[in-house]
């Protein structure tokens, strides 16, 4: 067990360092001088020349990337070219919003999803497995931002429940903040619900046709110990990949949803800086979310053999 | 499930019929403004009424399809090939070359796809080509690695093993019998990948980094709606639904495909 | 004679599928208490969904439609589900054919086999994990109690048949339904798990069902045997009488597939030359990875040589290196040491025409025939296939070569199939169609028949052996069956732990092998008649009758 995890960690270290690469990489072929793509219009050409000889944007890639690195292990990401403020806690402010709204949609998903997946796969083919599966269709064929759109009509607009516009954090208000919150969660919960049904069903339908399955039975096992002990471990392995990817995809995808209700998330963040031209918050959005993508597929990874104890092994 | 074959069939009917007249023809000219008629509702003069402009929507969602499933099927069909060659060749001849392709694409897929995009339209520039290259460049890690394991499962089977036995050259094993072998699961990410490269168009474009106004597509027109709910509810209601309409056509024959070739029923 | 009520007693037994197609019509069986009694069939006999129905466990779309299913006289058809929930586990027990998804690999091994306890019994915690200890230790897991918590993927086949065994009959239940539970195990391992359970089931007073193709394990274990073909009975009754006098022609057929076959015919010429030479030849994996040079050895200092129109037998147990010595031999692994010399040359020689001649010359015969030939090509085009390579042949000749060979094999006018519409059987001939399409001098047979029915063996290995006494090919015949090996080969190798244990004529090894190894492999093939005797119900010695 413990050569997997050092495993992992060291694989990780490594997709670490190619995420930074790629990130750095990317942002310098845009087209444009890359000095003054991070530096921007503003500032005298005296504090332009004190960044310019911080950040080494004057030399050649290699050494640009080393300055880069070690600025970021003291946590200097850069200035934001549109508000002059440091780019780091800039990021973390709107980060913490998105991860909010993205993490609590995802716990409901997946407490609603892995259950009536189960279901659906012991009841297969019957008319609740099939009311199912055309529901999860549904949904996760919808548009995000056109549910959000419809359920922002619905509820701010004709029924004047929620409010359409704005942001309170959470600790300022707690109530209020949650009002803003509801909309956005609900909608992404409904989509990933779709998905994640649909995953968890096909995986138990997969085990329910394995022997040790009908071996428990035949022990004697009532159906619900045979579905929670036999089936849903060895069902869930999968579904957990999934959710680990869904959460990275989210990170990328929320910026649509938080444009919908205008929240001051991230991936706003992002879009607006592209509009702006705001490189270094760009590159340190991209960089924050590709770091945090890792992690998360890291964390499945050290849950899978709990599921899956084979996989320790290798 | 033949009902959902059968219902996906006429919604690709359906939509890539309205894409494909749209390309000759629409009922009227979308760009066409008439401010006399401004964001009047659903009539028999405007199956599905005028936005803010005065234009009819049918005509512009009509355009709307024909650019923005022209876009997915260029985007797929270059992902497509290009993944299928990069796969075949990393999972059939393993060691460095391998390693190598894999380390960049491990990359690649280290950041979620629609990221990905947006980072590319960066540097790609906004506009069709742009967006054809940056979601064909997003997906293309996740075709190889479909088509990667595809290829390294089917290595195993013995009649691999057979035709190296023959006598046959590792060329042609690989492109006669491995990769017509993996079809099944291309077939299926291929699918996959339209209904997505549809969403992420269609989502870039509704953010404004697509194609740009007032060239018609489902994302933007969807944005331009947005200030009209409470008048002109018909204007988020069309474009949408083409949008959601478009994923479960390409979600249900996905889903057909993947029962189909279900490897349990290609045993017995 | 004791009137003794049978444990059970089934009657007329129908299962039929949602469609309305029967899978098992009119079947009538008994079994008496501890003792073991067989249902034997090939595939699509129906006998493992006969089996399942007894603790009621089919699958989703098949139903018990008539007849009676009596244990101690009470009617397991007719009872409630939670009747049959209380049963099952204290009163029956069923153990599966495929270890490697036969346990729970998410569960450690003690928590599965204390979960029934657990259920039935009111047991403490210490007591159960007491009784699992002593379970384990019965069927021979050596670190019982350090087993409890470990997981099933860190055992071995046979090893997890055996702990599925100790765990069903913890409980000591009445009735023991075993499905198949050896047709994936090698044949050591079988002859470990079948005396074992014999064992178990005659100190606990089990009665079992044991469920098998292999008539030959039949004539050793159980008392009592019933035929089933397509869902019916074909004959039934006491295994000697059933043996020695077969009523059915079918039954006769399956008795003769299980049978010793007559010795092959006499041993080529020693002059003869050998078309394939090995020398000192090992195999070691691994060597790369860890670079110390400790790598596993599959084969270790091989030699051997094959004359032209001789078949030479390597048997062994699994881990022999019998199949990596085969793909050595053809240049599908590298070699660690020594030399193979195909017509005399070296195979491995740096003169790329001498290879590619040993290459073409040499061809195998797979052993899986579900996956040796790929799904999306004709029959015909497969045959055709290695025929690309034969310069100068007109297409004209090509295709008579084709039609030529599928008539050999018996697969005329199939040309246009493609695999999944052939049998296992067909696919087989469809293989060594396309080994011998070349009619090259020398083949490779990995196992050929290992995974057909009994009876299909015997049709496949006949027809192999009257294909080399036709074309004269020299042949490595590699398998675990020593009945099929006594058919077709002159000469046997047998192989432990990547080494040749011992090697000679078929007769004589088979005879009177010198080694213990040999001798184990022997004893434990099972067969009826011959050397290897019928000794049969001595083992069970029960007052039943």
């Amino acid at each position: 067990m413990l050569t997997y995890l050092t495993r992992r960690l060291s694989m990780m270290l490594l997709t670490l360092s190619l995420v930074a690469v790629t990130v750095f990489v990317l942002i310098r072929l845009v087209p444009g001088d890359s000095a003054t793509l991070m530096l921007g219009e503003a500032g005298s050409p005296e504090q332009l020349a004190v960044l310019r000889a911080r950040w080494g944007l004057d030399q050649p890639w290699p050494i640009q990337f080393l300055y880069w690195v070690k600025g970021m292990l003291t946590g200097d990401f850069g200035i934001s070219t549109r508000t002059g403020e440091p780019v780091l806690p800039l990021i973390l402010a709107r980060f913490q919003v998105s991860a909010v709204i993205v993490l609590t949609a995802m716990v409901i998903a997946v407490l609603i999803a892995v259950p009536v997946g189960l279901y659906a796969a012991w009841k297969q083919n019957s008319w609740a497995d099939l009311a199912v599966v055309s529901v999860a269709t549904l949904l996760l064929s919808i548009p995000s931002f056109w549910l959000g759109l419809l359920l922002l009509v619905i509820f701010g607009l004709k029924l004047g429940w929620l409010p359409i516009l704005g942001y309170v954090g959470f600790g300022e208000d707690f109530s209020r903040a949650t009002s803003f919150v509801i909309l956005p969660v609900a909608t992404l919960a409904l989509i990933e619900i779709g998905v994640l049904v649909r995953m968890a069903r096909a995986s138990a339908i997969e085990v329910l046709r394995l022997e040790y399955v009908t071996h428990a039975r035949a022990k004697g096992l009532p159906e619900w110990r045979v579905l929670a002990f036999h089936v849903f471990p060895n069902a869930f392995a999968p579904t957990l990949t999934l959710i680990g990817l869904i959460l990275g995809n989210l990170l990328g995808g929320i910026a649509v949803l938080e444009t919908v209700f205008t929240l001051p998330g991230m991936g706003r963040l992002l879009v607006e800086s592209i509009f702006a031209r705001d490189y270094p918050v760009v590159q340190g959005c991209l960089l924050l979310t590709g770091v945090i993508f890792v992690l998360i597929n890291l964390f499945v990874d050290m849950l899978y053999p709990i599921f899956d104890p084979r996989v320790a092994r290798a | 499930m033949k009902l959902n074959l059968i219902i996906g069939l006429l919604l690709v009917i359906l939509l890539g019929g309205a894409a494909a007249i749209g390309a000759a023809w629409t009922p009227y000219n979308p760009m066409q403004l008439d401010m006399l008629n401004r964001l009047s509702p659903p009539s028999p003069a405007h199956w599905l009424g005028t936005d803010e402009f005065g234009r009819d929507v049918l005509s512009r969602l009509m355009t709307g399809a024909t650019t923005s499933i022209g876009i997915a099927v260029t985007t797929v069909l270059l992902a497509v090939s290009v993944g299928m060659i990069v796969g075949l060749v990393s999972g059939s001849l393993r060691g460095w070359t391998d390693r190598g392709l894999m380390a960049v694409t491990d990359a690649l897929l280290a950041f979620p796809g629609i990221l990905l995009a947006l980072a590319l339209i960066v540097i790609l520039g906004a506009g069709s080509t742009g967006i054809i290259l940056a979601l064909a460049l997003a997906y293309l890690p996740a075709v190889i690695r479909i088509v990667r394991s595809a290829v390294l499962s089917i290595r195993e089977k013995e009649y691999v093993e057979a035709s190296k036995v023959i006598g046959n050259s590792q060329a042609y094993t690989m492109f006669v019998h491995i990769l017509p072998n993996c079809l099944a699961p291309i077939s299926v990410v291929a699918t996959s990948m339209f209904g997505w490269v549809i969403l992420a168009e269609s989502a870039l474009s509704f953010l404004g980094l697509g194609v740009a106004p007032p060239a018609p597509t489902w994302g933007n027109m969807l944005s331009a709606s947005q200030p009209y709910f409470e008048r002109a509810l018909w204007l988020s209601l069309a474009p949408g639904a083409c949008i959601a309409l478009a994923l479960l056509a390409t979600n249900l024959i996905g889903d057909a495909l993947r029962d189909r070739f279900d490897p349990r029923r290609l045993q017995a | 004679m004791t009137l003794q009520m049978p444990l059970l007693e089934v009657r007329n037994l129908e299962i039929r599928a949602a469609k309305g197609m029967p899978i098992v019509e009119g079947i009538n069986l008994s079994l008496a208490r501890g003792t073991m009694g067989a249902l034997v069939g090939e595939s699509g006999s129906g006998k493992t969904m006969a089996s399942r129905s007894m603790l009621r466990l089919l699958p989703p779309g098949l139903s018990v439609t008539k007849g009676e299913i009596l244990l101690d006289g009470e009617d397991l058809s007719k009872a409630s589900e939670k009747r049959m929930r209380q049963l099952r586990g204290q009163s029956l027990g069923m153990i599966f054919q495929e270890p490697m998804v036969s346990l729970n690999p998410a569960m450690s091994v003690g928590a599965q086999m204390a979960e029934a306890l657990r259920l039935h019994t009111s047991l403490s915690r210490q007591e159960i994990r007491q009784l699992c200890v002593e379970m384990l230790e019965r069927v021979r897991i050596s670190n019982a109690a350090a087993s409890l918590s470990a997981f099933p993927h860190e055992f071995s086949g046979g090893m997890r048949q055996r702990i599925m065994i100790a765990s069903v009959m913890l409980l000591r239940p009445k009735l023991l339904v075993a499905d198949e539970p050896t047709t994936a195990l090698d044949t050591l391992a079988q002859r470990e798990v079948l005396d074992l359970l014999t064992e178990l089931a005659r100190d606990f007073n089990t009665a079992v069902l044991l469920i098998t193709h292999n008539l030959g394990l039949v004539a050793r274990y159980a008392e009592t045997v019933t035929v089933l073909r397509k869902g019916r009975v074909v004959e039934a009754g006491k295994t000697a009488s059933v043996i020695a006098h077969p009523y059915q022609t079918y039954t006769q057929n399956l008795i003769a597939a299980a049978q010793v076959g007559e010795g092959k015919a006499d041993i080529v010429p020693p002059d003869t030359p050998a078309v394939l030479r090995a020398v000192d030849v090992s195999v070691t994996y691994g060597e790369r990875t860890h670079g110390r040079g400790a790598g596993v050895a599959a084969v270790s200092g091989v030699s051997l040589d094959i004359r032209k129109g001789e078949t030479v037998a390597v048997v062994g147990g699994s881990g022999s290196g019998k199949t990596t010595l085969g793909r050595a031999l053809l240049g599908l692994v590298p070699l660690s040491s020594g030399q193979v010399a195909f017509k005399g040359m070296d195979i491995a020689a740096s003169n790329g025409t001498i290879r590619r001649e040993a290459r073409l010359g040499c061809q195998m015969v797979f052993q899986d025939p579900y996956s040796s030939l790929d799904p999306r090509q004709r029959i015909g085009s497969i045959v055709h296939e290695p025929l690309r390579h034969v310069p100068d042949m007109a297409p004209a000749d090509k295709e008579r070569r084709v039609r030529e060979i599928l008539a050999e094999v018996g697969l005329s006018g199939l040309d246009q199939r493609l695999p999944h519409e052939l049998s296992g059987g067909q696919r087989q001939r469809v293989a060594i169609a396309r080994a011998l399409a070349r009619r090259p001098p020398f083949v490779v047979a990995d196992e050929p028949v290992s995974a057909l029915d009994m009876t299909i063996q015997a049709q496949v290995l006949e027809l192999f052996r009257e294909l080399q006494e036709s074309y004269g090919f020299a042949c490595l015949f590699i398998s675990h069956d020593l009945a099929a090996v006594r058919r077709v080969a002159q000469r046997v190798i047998v192989m432990k732990a990547g080494r040749i244990v011992e090697q000679g004529a078929t007769e004589d090894i088979l005879g009177a092998p010198q080694h213990p190894y040999t001798a184990r492999l022997i004893e434990a093939a099972p067969t009826i008649g011959g050397t290897d005797g019928f000794p049969l119900v001595e083992v069970r010695a029960k007052a039943s009758s």
